[in-house]
Parts: structure tokens; sequence; C-alpha cells
């Protein structure tokens, strides 16, 4: 929880364990198939008056699979919080789960299947992401149309009793709230809420190597996966700040050799990712075929030129971005539970804005240079999408694949 | 939200300065708007709107492009441009303490040099631009839809321009339209969140004081818009891309508001005719209809997804829910659903200085007036049934032109 009482809003977050790590092993897609279910009525509404509610109330809402969870989360104006967390209360434990519209649902789920395959720079992520972390922890929410064909009304019954309980459940609320009522409010609507997950995860390494998939388009798309460390880890600020001068703001590395100076592509970019136990960077570019070559080997060696340092000047830009995204967090009810949500799941507790802000201004050029020549950036996985393969026999100095 | 004020000032060559003052907020927002975009270009250099604005970005006499970046950067802001059909617009965000600096900046780039070599290397990053919007659904079918309806009126020009176009531009006539188009007159500058009003018109009228003021021109027909059905192939799409144009309200109208509520009853994402018909029954995998209102014209845009051998059925379906509306109209509690949601997302986007920069700065080019959000959210709980069987009786949603893209031609009636 966190009090903005300057905003006229107030956020909400509900996390439930329930994230495509957890489908079972030829169910890909459950999480998603299952969100989608729960969200066809609750308690006293029928799947049309539970919408119709959330419109009376003004909820600005969105329901997400990611790897780890299905999070629901809503921004409304602060005085309708109370009557929007009764609702959630309802879809999280007592989805009506109507069996007439199962059909229906899959139908949504395959079409949403069909659209990203016309989405190639989300097809490459899809693959990409596959090869960052031992499965489950890169599997993706679609599944696939023989997975999500296999589903039956009784998966996701058992997914709902199995994975929306409150065992690694998160609810963040934030904006112009007052703590006791929201306590009070959340125990009386949360409190009788039972079940455990149960179930250990098994882990297995990813698929090894690089990887092409052949299209009929005119741009080439580039990703490129290599190991970091994850959010929890004493050295992710450094991590990050590396991965900062190479790809945040117009001055950055990556913007400026590859697009500014070369005029190479539209888009590239690099981000940290990680999951509870994982962290790894992704680099992304879109070109068309001919420059696809050049722009895969300048990328590689911007990002291999790290391990030599960053400088004072790039690290005080940095600095300048990262301070004023946090105290742009302040303007947003909604991008706040969201982090804090993110914060419980990966540490354990939420990181204040001050500590966040601590944190950040400790980072020196001198510890990311030591962490860079330490660690320095390798073991890259390359997978494209577009007319031809690209050769990538240099990637890993040299090294056979 | 008391202490929030709206100030004006008009510069001695005509530069506008609007702002909403809220000495609480967060953060500024800072744009300039042009109003000049793709319906102010020829034939002949279609997409140099565009093009200029990447340029913009590319170095003034007194700084490089790599200095601009930089400056950016340093002042730790969140900063970008975009260009639509009738204004070109350039932004940033940044923390109060530096405002002056951000302003300073972004008035300096305002005169770029355009330096013939970063002209070479920039339309190589247009040109790629244009390719990922080839890759990318609806490939291209939005502005076909949009030409094909405006034929021969200046909004049927596209942004982007083709791969022919932008090869063709030479840096003489990018900076000839500049001179065209970027007098002081024809420029606002929009600022929202904690300003500090007297302080930047000040300095503004030191470093922008002499830009030259000269007549602009625009012209606004009222569109005569076209109606029919296209398809077009492409073989590597796997999904049928549909967009439709209707007729619809333009800036200056006052029943813009009814036309807005009327979108998201009958088109809105989550909740809607359109979305319990095809998008709640997996019929279709994205059905909406947004009204995008232009100078002396206006249209209804609606964007749908579905598996290819269901288009005729899809298109039956959007024709029997348009019949629908415009023969009973919509019902009362309809009407009151969609105004809790708009005024709801009105309050949770005021929140952010930068939207509303954004929601200022278009009302004042477009209208040249000032709605607080209060005063936005009284204009929309005005609005009656009776006002939105108007703009239907104006407006029919059911002439339209069509244009469906996908991996086979497709027959329809």
């Amino acid at each position: 929880m966190q009090s903005m009482p300057w905003l006229e809003s107030a956020a909400l977050s509900i996390l439930v364990p329930a994230g495509s790590q957890r489908d079972p092993i030829g169910l890909a897609g459950l999480a998603g198939f299952t969100a989608e279910m729960v969200q066809r009525g609750c308690g006293e509404y029928n799947s049309r008056e539970f919408v119709d509610e959330l419109d009376r109330l003004g909820v600005a809402r969105s329901a997400s699979v990611t790897n780890d969870h299905t999070r629901f989360s809503a921004a409304v104006p602060a005085f309708r919080l109370m009557e929007t967390l009764a609702l959630y209360s309802k879809l999280i434990q007592a989805p009506r789960l109507p069996a007439d519209q199962l059909e229906d649902s899959r139908m949504v789920a395959i079409q949403e299947l069909l659209a990203m395959e016309d989405d190639l720079a989300q097809k490459l992520m899809r693959e990409l992401r596959q090869r960052l972390y031992p499965d489950p922890y890169g599997r993706s929410s679609t599944g696939t149309l023989e997975s999500v064909q296999t589903i039956t009304y009784q998966n996701v019954a058992d997914h709902v009793s199995q994975y929306y309980v409150p065992d690694n459940a998160i609810i963040s609320v934030a904006g112009n709230i007052e703590f006791d009522e929201v306590i009070d409010t959340v125990e009386r609507l949360f409190g009788n809420w039972q079940g455990n997950i149960g179930i250990q995860l098994v882990e297995k390494p990813p698929p090894p190597g690089h990887h092409h998939i052949e299209h009929e388009s005119s741009q080439t798309q580039i990703g490129i996966v290599y190991p970091s460390v994850p959010y929890s880890h004493s050295d992710f600020f450094l991590a990050r700040s590396a991965v900062g001068v190479l790809s945040d703001g117009m001055s950055s590395r990556l913007f400026t050799e590859v697009r500014e100076k070369r005029g190479l592509c539209y888009t590239v970019y690099a981000m940290c990712h990680t999951v509870k136990e994982y962290g790894c960077v992704l680099a992304y570019a879109g070109t068309t075929t001919e420059r696809a070559q050049e722009t895969l080997d300048v990328m590689l060696a911007e990002i291999k030129k790290l391990q030599q340092g960053v400088f004072d000047d790039e690290l005080v830009r940095l600095k300048a971005r990262l301070k004023t995204g946090l105290i742009m967090q302040q303007e947003s009810s909604s991008s706040r539970s969201v982090s804090m949500a993110s914060d419980w799941h990966l540490l354990g507790r939420v990181r204040p804005l001050e500590e966040l802000s601590d944190l950040l201004n400790q980072v020196d050029t001198p510890s990311i240079n030591q962490y860079l020549a330490a660690n320095p950036p390798g073991q890259f996985k390359v997978v494209t999408l577009g007319q031809q393969t690209l050769n990538t026999s240099a990637v890993n100095g040299g090294s056979h694949e | 939200m008391s202490e929030v004020t709206f100030r004006t000032h008009t510069l001695n060559n005509g530069l506008q300065v609007i702002a909403e003052c809220n000495p609480h907020a967060y953060s500024t927002g800072i744009a300039y708007f042009v109003k000049t975009g793709a319906r102010d270009e020829t034939e002949e250099i279609s997409g140099v709107s565009h093009f200029l604005e990447h340029m913009v970005f590319k170095g003034t006499p007194s700084r490089t492009a790599e200095q601009v970046n930089q400056q950016l950067d340093d002042i730790g802001s969140q900063s970008n441009a975009f260009t639509s059909e009738e204004e070109t617009v350039y932004y940033c965000a940044v923390l109060p303490e530096y405002q002056l600096e951000a302003v300073e900046l972004l008035s300096d780039i305002m005169r770029p040099l355009l330096r013939q070599d970063d002209f070479d290397t920039e339309k190589q990053v247009i040109l790629e631009e244009i390719a990922k919007y080839d890759d990318q659904p609806p490939f291209g079918a939005h502005e076909k839809a949009l030409a094909l309806h405006f034929a021969g009126h200046p909004l049927g020009k596209s942004v982007l321009g083709t791969r022919e176009t932008v090869s063709a531009l030479t840096r003489e006539q990018m900076l000839e339209y500049f001179n065209r188009r970027y007098s002081s007159g024809n420029i606002v500058l929009a600022m929202a969140g904690n300003v500090d009003f007297d302080t930047v018109i000040k300095q503004l009228e030191i470093q922008v004081g002499h830009w030259e003021n000269y007549p602009t021109q625009r012209d606004t027909p009222r569109a005569k818009p076209n109606s029919g059905f296209y398809s077009i192939e492409k073989p590597a799409a796997h999904q049928q891309y549909i967009i439709q144009i209707c007729n619809g309200p333009a800036a200056e109208d006052d029943n813009r508001y009814a036309s807005r509520l009327l979108g998201l009853i009958f088109g809105d994402e989550n909740n809607s005719r359109l979305f319990w018909e095809l998008i709640d029954t997996g019929k279709a995998e994205y059905a909406v209809v947004e009204p995008t209102e232009y100078q002396g014209t206006g249209i209804f845009l609606s964007y749908l997804c579905c598996q290819p051998e269901s288009t005729s059925e899809i298109l039956e379906l959007y024709q029997r829910l348009a019949t629908e509306i415009q023969q009973h109209g919509v019902t009362q509690q309809e009407l009151e659903l969609a105004k809790s949601k708009v005024c709801s997302h009105i309050v949770l986007r005021a929140e952010r200085a930068a939207s509303r920069m954004f929601g200022i700065g278009n009302n004042w080019v477009q209208r040249g007036e000032y709605a607080s959000v209060k005063e936005s959210i009284n204009r929309f709980q005005k609005v009656t049934v009776r006002d939105i069987a108007e703009v239907l009786e104006k407006y029919p949603l059911t002439e339209c032109t069509s244009v469906a893209i996908g991996p086979t031609k497709i027959e329809h009636k």
C-alpha cells in the first residue's frame, strides 16, 4: 500500500500465481484461457453485468498473464476504490466460469494466436524468451494452436482451484487512500480466501544455440540475449546502469551507433529482463534484409565493448533520466501499484522510492566498470526472423556453436 | 486542483504560448505544436513533414545532432515527436527544475540546420520506418483507406510518404517546405504541470522573438467522402484486417462530444455493441470504432481483425449492427455507462502533466479554446440520447469506405 494524497485516483493490482510457468505439460496457454473464462462473470453478476459494473465505476483496467502470475490491474477515481476492490474480490474468489462460453473463450485464444503470427516482433520475442532461462521461466502465455484445442472445461476449473489462491498472491494498492480503510476492506473481502499451490516447478535447460525463423518480410527482426543478474541480486543496479548506457535515451550507444550514425534501423534497444530466479539482457532491432548482417555486427560490437567500461558523462546522463522516471511515478497510482507488486514478488518487500533513489545515487563508474570487467557480456544467443539467415559464427568469440 | 490556472501569451511575432499551471505538479510538459502535416504537402513531396520532424533533432547552427541528443538526456527529459495529417508536435517531459533548459533546447532545434550528410543518413532511417510498417498489420491498409475515402481531398495524403517519394526528396525541397510552414504565427507552445510561466515568456521573447512571421495557408474544404469495398492481397499475412471509414464531425463541430460517446457505445474495446457480438464470441480478434476530427471534416474509423474465411460474415455482422444503431439509436443506459467511463478516464489521464499538455495543446490548435478538466467532463455529461441520434442522422455509420487486406482477395457484395 502507498498513500499518494495529492492524486485523485487510486489503483490496485491483484496477482495470483497462475503464471504461464504453471501451465501443465501439453496444456500451454491454460493460464491465458483461464483468465479469459474468469472474466466472464462472478458472484451475482453475469459476464455483461460485470463489465457494465466496471464501467459504471469508471474502472480503467487490464488483465495479463506473465510467466509468474495472472495480473488484474484497475485504476479509478479514489472514492470508487472500495467498490472496485469488492468487484475484483468476486472475480478472484467466485468466478462463474460459464460452461456455455468455453468455446467462445477458445476462439478468443485462437484469434490471439493467429494475430500474433502477423506481429513479427512479438513472434521473435516469444522464440527469444524460450532461450533466456531454463524452462518453465521462458514460457509465454499464448500456448499453441494444438494445446489450446485440447483444453477442457475441467482443466480450466482445476486451474482456478489450484492457482487462484492466496499462496504467492499479491494485492497492491496505491493512490489517494486511507490505510485503515483499505486494510479493513481487504480483510473483510479476502479474509476467508484459502488454498496452496503445492506443486514444485521442475527446471529444464533451455534450447541451445541460435535460431532463424524463415519469413517473407521486408525487414529482418534481430534478437540477442545474454545472461545477467536478477532484480534481487546486489549487482543488479550495476548491470542495469551498463544497459542504460547502452540503450536509455537518444544519446545512448546503440541509438547513436546503429541509428544515428549509420541509419541502419528505426527501432533498436536493449533492456534488462528479470524473473525471480534469473536475469538477462535482451536486445532488439528491425532492419531491411540487405542491412541485417551489418546491424547485427554493430549491435554485438557495442554490447561487447561494454566490458571496456562506461564513462562518467554517460552515467551522469543516465542518472538524470532515471531520476525523472522515479519522480514521475508519483504522478501515477497505476504505475506505482504495479511496481510495488513487482517488488513484493521479486524481493519479498516493497522498495520505497527514497531507497531506490539512494541506490541509484550510490552507483558510480568504477563499480560499474569493475562489474563489467568481471562479468563481460557473453554466451550470446541470436534469434532472427526474415528472408535470410545471418552469419552468427563469430557471435561468441568465433567459437563453434 | 483549485490552484490550477490557465495562462496565455502571444509574442510580437505571433507565436502563441499557452499553459495550464499547477504549482504542485511533479513535472513539466512542454510541446511545440506546428500546424503542418501531410495535408499541407503536394504529391511530389509526400512524406516531407514527417522526414522534417526527424531532421529537427539533427542539429542547429550552435548544436550538432549528437549534442542535441546528449543535452536532451542531460536534463533527464522524456522527449519525442510525431507527425499527423495536420500537426507536427515536438515535446518533452522534465522535472520542473529543468524547464527553462528544456524550453531553450526545444526552441533551438525548431530552427534546424538540415545538414546534407545528416539528411542522407536520416533518409535511410525513414525508409526503414516505412519497411517496418510494411511488415506490420494492417500493412498500410489504414493509409490506403484514408486515400480512397478522401480521394482528391488533402486529407487523403500519407503521413510517411512512399519509398519512392521519400527516396526522391531533396534537402532543398525540405528547406523550401520548412520556410513555407514553420512561421512563428503557425506555431503554438503548450505547457502543463509545474510551469514558471513569466520566466518562460521572458526567455522566449529573447530566444524566439525574432522568428519570422509570415502568412501560412491551408485549405479546409468539407470532404466529399466516397464509399465502396476494396480488397488487397498480402500473401504473408495470416489474418484479415479491415479498415472502414465513415464521415464524422469536424474538429470545430459541437457534436464531437456526442460522437465520442457514440464511438464508445458502438465500438469500444471492451464493452460495446461490436465487442459483445464480435470479440466476446471470438468471431473476430479485434473490433474498435473511434472518431477522429480534422479541421473542416472528420471520420469514424473502424478497425477489424478476423480469420480470412470469416471476413464476409464479420462484414455482414458489422453492417447489421450499424443498421440497428442507425435505426434505433442508443439507450439511456448505454449513454450513462459511456459517460462514466469517459469522465473517469479524463480524470485519470489528467494526473500526468504530459497528458494535459497534449490535451490543451490539441484543443488550442484545433479550436483556439481551453477547457479545464471539469469543463471537459461537463460537456460530456450534457450529451443526450437525442444528440447522438442527430450525429447518426448526419453521419451514418452504414456508409463507409472499406479496405480489407489479408492472404487472399475477398469478394464481398
